[in-house]
């Protein structure tokens, strides 16, 4: 058949000279390319000992805040749980007792605050609803784990740590 | 008597109020109202947000009212000409009153019970500025409940009287009103007794704001998490029809409160046997969702059909699913 362009080449299967022949050169040149990389600065890191810098916009882990007094700041409200694109949260309001004026800073708090972290999509619009600044997605990568159950985060993993300790 | 509100004519009996007459019409050309409820005879003339311009004032007498009018207090003339939204006074002058309501009120929506369905927030999110030019304290009052099943927030009071006319007309006798005048007026009851009748529940249902609101719902949930149903039961005292919503969360009955129309007043009232004291589905007969506005917050997550299962029809693949799930809550 004629070909359709003149690029064709004919394969030549010449006999390896000897060098080639001897196998070790080529060897040698080829664990020299190794070697040469054991001295280089290595491209990865060995997470989660080291961590890479995140971006000032990351979105990772949420965490509850507490204010300059170390009251937690979220008073239920809902409004995270109502602009949830992929319905995560979920909280339970109580009223806050006489006495408890140092833990909570509104009269309703959220006694139970859910975030099932399977479901949860990173968006950031609970931060940007949130009324009171409560809640922000400042934290890490969630970490991974067998259980589902184990996804759904409640106020222990999520408030932040108080103010003396 | 014909009356044109916007260029909308219309053609009403003698007597009726310009706000009446705009629901007549409906939709966007009706006045808002804090104060005006047409089920108490009486209201009105207190809040100012249903302002309207008359340009002019009959086909006898054309001249216009020399200043904006309630339309909740002014009858209609015969020609009459009102102006509402397509005046640039008149939605000024909202704008200026609903900067008055909330000089006293206090920003704690995401605390107040009442937010989601509170006609105060709505008329702030369409009419209101961001933010307040005031500089002094507001004034503040402590909760006081008033008997164990109503608690009146002083502070979040724009006073209607609403809640007052409901006493006094709904109820068999009166015992609380307004003491004081002016900027220190307030609601209150004699020396804080309980307000103990069949229908002193109403007063939570006319309230514009989260001021008088229901004990047995405080903070049970936020309303547009709860799911309204129309019910009905069989209610033997004689001046209750038992016609009620019930707001569910999951198969519980949060709170039960009357049926109301699209000004967020009650058709009819209901009494506080039906309000407080049957909480569960068996006490009533179900009639179906509730229609709510999709404007509203109400309806936001909320699905008028059902989902999709995830596992569909076959019986191996939902064995599955149930095992594997009794697995997962085991561990």
């Amino acid at each position: 058949m004629e070909p359709l362009s003149n690029k064709r080449k004919v394969v030549e299967n010449k006999p390896l000279n000897f060098l080639e022949r001897a196998y070790l050169p080529a060897i040698l040149q080829g664990l020299a390319i190794t070697m040469k990389h054991f001295f280089r600065k290595p491209v990865t890191i060995s997470y989660p000992e080291e961590k890479r810098e995140f971006s000032e916009n990351f979105r990772g882990m949420h965490s509850l805040k507490r204010d300059e007094n170390g009251k937690e700041r979220c008073t239920a409200c809902g409004l995270c749980a109502l602009s949830c694109p992929a319905e995560a949260i979920t909280m339970t309001a109580a009223e806050r007792q006489p006495g408890e004026e140092n833990l909570y800073r509104e009269e309703k708090y959220a006694a139970v605050y859910e975030i099932n972290m399977l479901r949860c999509i990173f968006c950031g619009l609970c931060e940007e609803a949130c009324p009171k600044e409560a809640i922000y997605l400042d934290g890490d990568i969630v970490p991974s784990d067998y259980l589902r159950k184990d996804f759904i985060y409640g106020k222990d993993k999520l408030v932040e740590a108080p103010l003396n300790q | 008597m014909k009356v044109t509100i916007d260029g909308i004519s219309v053609e009403v009996p003698d007597g009726t109020s310009i706000l009446n007459a705009a629901r007549i019409i409906g939709g966007d050309i009706v006045p808002p109202a804090m104060c005006y409820y047409s089920k108490l005879a009486g209201s009105g003339g207190k809040c100012r947000t249903c302002l309207v311009k008359v340009s002019k004032g009959s086909e006898k007498d054309p001249r216009p009212m020399p200043k904006l009018v309630a339309s909740c207090r002014t009858n209609v003339m015969d020609g009459m000409e009102v102006q509402n939204i397509t005046s640039p006074e008149v939605i000024e002058a909202r704008k200026g009153i609903v900067e008055m309501l909330l000089i006293n009120h206090p920003l704690d929506c995401p605390v107040c019970d009442q937010a989601g369905e509170c006609h105060l927030q709505d008329l702030a999110f369409e009419h209101g500025v961001a933010k307040t030019r005031y500089e002094f304290d507001r004034r503040t009052f402590n909760r006081i409940d008033i008997g164990d099943k109503i608690q009146l927030h002083m502070t979040r009071c724009i006073l209607c009287y609403r809640c007052v006319y409901v006493a006094d007309q709904i109820t068999d006798h009166r015992i609380h009103g307004i003491l004081n005048r002016g900027d220190l007026s307030e609601i209150s009851t004699y020396i804080q007794a309980a307000v103990d009748n069949d229908f002193s529940g109403n007063v939570i249902d006319v309230c514009p704001v989260g001021a008088l609101t229901d004990r047995t719902f405080r903070f049970k949930n936020r309303v547009w998490f709860t799911k309204p149903v129309e019910a009905h039961r069989d209610c033997d005292h004689e001046k209750c029809n038992g016609k009620v919503t019930l707001w569910y969360k999951g198969d519980d009955v949060l709170r039960v409160t009357a049926r109301k129309d699209v000004y967020g007043e009650v058709e009819e009232f209901i009494c506080n046997t039906c309000r407080f004291e049957k909480k569960r589905t068996a006490d009533w007969i179900i009639e179906g969702p509730r229609k709510v506005s999709h404007h509203s917050v109400i309806s936001s997550n909320h699905y008028d059909f059902t989902p999709l299962p995830v596992v569909k029809t076959n019986p191996m693949l939902q064995e599955a699913n149930k095992e594997q799930f009794e697995r997962e809550t085991r561990l």
